[in-house]
């Protein structure tokens, strides 16, 4: 209520302006979340990139789906998937800073920092592979060709830099 | 009198040690009882991709995973071990062995030289190979490139580098047994049941081991800590796999993705390095089997530091 006696003291009752506002509200807020994760990924990269991970599991898991032929091949969930592949890629190697080696039931494992070369190559691989297949995949027979890569990377980073508690 | 006990304190020591040297003598499969037989170099293809061969004893930091140079460190609780040779290289591989010397280390663990070959090389598992599946897999060895190069002795503390005392070991763990088909399960269980406890070894790091390093009974394919301490193995039977589909299991062993789309890490990725060769009959084959392993509960996993 005292809103809108504030709106309408102001002049700001005609429905356009308060529209406008509220549009800039929404976008403050939006901005606001989008800096809390990036705090977020500063203060707990290790909640951040398991929560990228996730992420790419599950994009992964909706690519298995097609190729398993539990659902049937569209396009546009194949190349949303790689976007997500292309982001982690990116954002990463960011992740681990030199204070993250431990905590919060990390999975990482201490290879990661003693090769981090490696690793950090090891998501370039990752992240052109991504690209390509975005690229390259039309159909179910060319998601299967770039799914074989797109596996062999995961699996290849985890043998290494992944660790599982049970 | 004391003369006495003293004299019998010794006969017993003497009897003692005498005992422990007959019961431990490593055990070999004679030339006589290996049937003449013509090989077949696919099947024994197949065994080596099953078998694992190549993830312990592939000559470390290169790709060709037939170069069996061995000497990748394999670390366990008791030491580190550094895989053999074993490319047909005739000074320093087994280009100059037998086939009852080969048959010898997969099913009894004792080295041509007549010693113990420590458990880290599975041969409670691979002794449940059939003599033909090892004669296969013999022929196909020696038609990989021989590599030459000794590898450098394991590293173990005492007492575990007195090899003689493994033979009280194989007593205690090493029953000997050949693989038993159970005649009411079918052909495909039999076939997984073969696979995955023969060359696959699966149990060998999916159980808990005792304090002497063996599989815990009842416990077989509950997971356990992962051999080099680095994090856990899964529980494979039904407690943690109950959800799982056959096509699942194969899938997982083909492709290394789990359904909830995670991909596997660890050694594990380099078990589906060799189980993706494999014909989809046969991993279909051990799908069967490993989803017929009833709940077992493991034990709560240990936290590594």
């Amino acid at each position: 209520m005292e809103l809108v006696f504030v709106c309408y003291r102001f002049g700001w009752n005609q429905k356009g302006t308060f529209m406008k506002l509220m549009r800039i509200a929404v976008a403050a807020v939006a901005l606001v979340a989008l800096g809390a994760t990036a705090v977020v990924a500063q203060q707990d990269p290790i909640a951040a990139r398991k929560a990228m991970m996730k992420a790419n599991g599950q994009a992964a898991g909706a690519l298995a789906k097609m190729v398993k032929g539990e659902a049937a091949f569209d396009l546009a969930t194949a190349k949303k998937s790689f976007a997500t592949f292309e982001d982690a890629a990116a954002k990463m190697p960011a992740l681990f800073p030199d204070n993250s080696k431990s905590g919060g039931e990390t999975a990482a494992t201490p290879k990661v920092w003693e090769d981090m070369a490696d690793f950090k190559a090891k998501f370039v691989k990752f992240g052109e592979d991504a690209k390509a297949a975005d690229a390259s995949v039309k159909d179910l027979d060319s998601l299967k060709a770039a799914m074989g890569t797109l596996g062999k990377d995961c699996g290849g980073c985890h043998e290494l830099y992944r660790v599982k508690k049970s | 009198m004391l003369r006495k006990l003293f004299l019998a304190a010794i006969a017993a020591a003497v009897l003692g040690v005498a005992a422990f040297w007959f019961l431990t003598i490593a055990q070999t499969v004679p030339e006589s009882a290996i049937a003449a037989h013509t090989p077949d170099l696919a099947n024994g293809k197949t065994m080596f991709q099953v078998g694992g061969c190549a993830s312990c004893h592939a000559t470390p930091k290169q790709e060709d995973r037939t170069r069996l140079g061995g000497g990748a460190p394999l670390l366990s609780p008791f030491g580190t071990f550094y895989p053999s040779n074993i490319s047909p290289d005739p000074q320093d591989g087994i280009g100059n062995w037998t086939e009852a010397q080969f048959v010898t280390a997969l099913h009894k663990g004792t080295s041509p030289r007549g010693t113990h070959y420590y458990p880290a090389f599975p041969y409670t598992s691979y002794q449940r190979l059939t003599v033909a599946d090892t004669q296969d897999l013999f022929a196909y060895l020696k038609t990989l490139p021989p590599v030459s190069g000794r590898v450098r002795s394991h590293d173990l503390p005492f007492p575990f580098n007195i090899r003689r005392l493994l033979g009280g070991w194989k007593l205690l763990f090493l029953d000997g047994a050949p693989f038993v088909p159970d005649p009411a399960q079918s052909a495909q269980w039999n076939r997984g049941a073969y696979l995955v406890n023969g060359p696959g070894h699966c149990a060998e790091c999916h159980s808990p081991r005792n304090a002497l390093g063996a599989i815990e009974r009842g416990m077989r394919f509950t997971g356990g800590p992962a051999p080099d301490g680095q994090g856990g193995v899964p529980n494979i039977t039904q407690f943690k796999l109950k959800d799982w589909s056959l096509a699942d299991i194969a899938d997982v062993l083909n492709t290394g993705m789990t359904p909830d789309a995670d991909s596997v890490g660890g050694s594990m990725v380099d078990v589906v390095r060799n189980t993706s060769q494999l014909s989809k009959a046969d991993r279909e084959a051990m799908a069967v089997y490993i989803k017929s392993l009833p709940a077992v509960e493991g034990h709560a996993p240990k936290k590594n530091p």
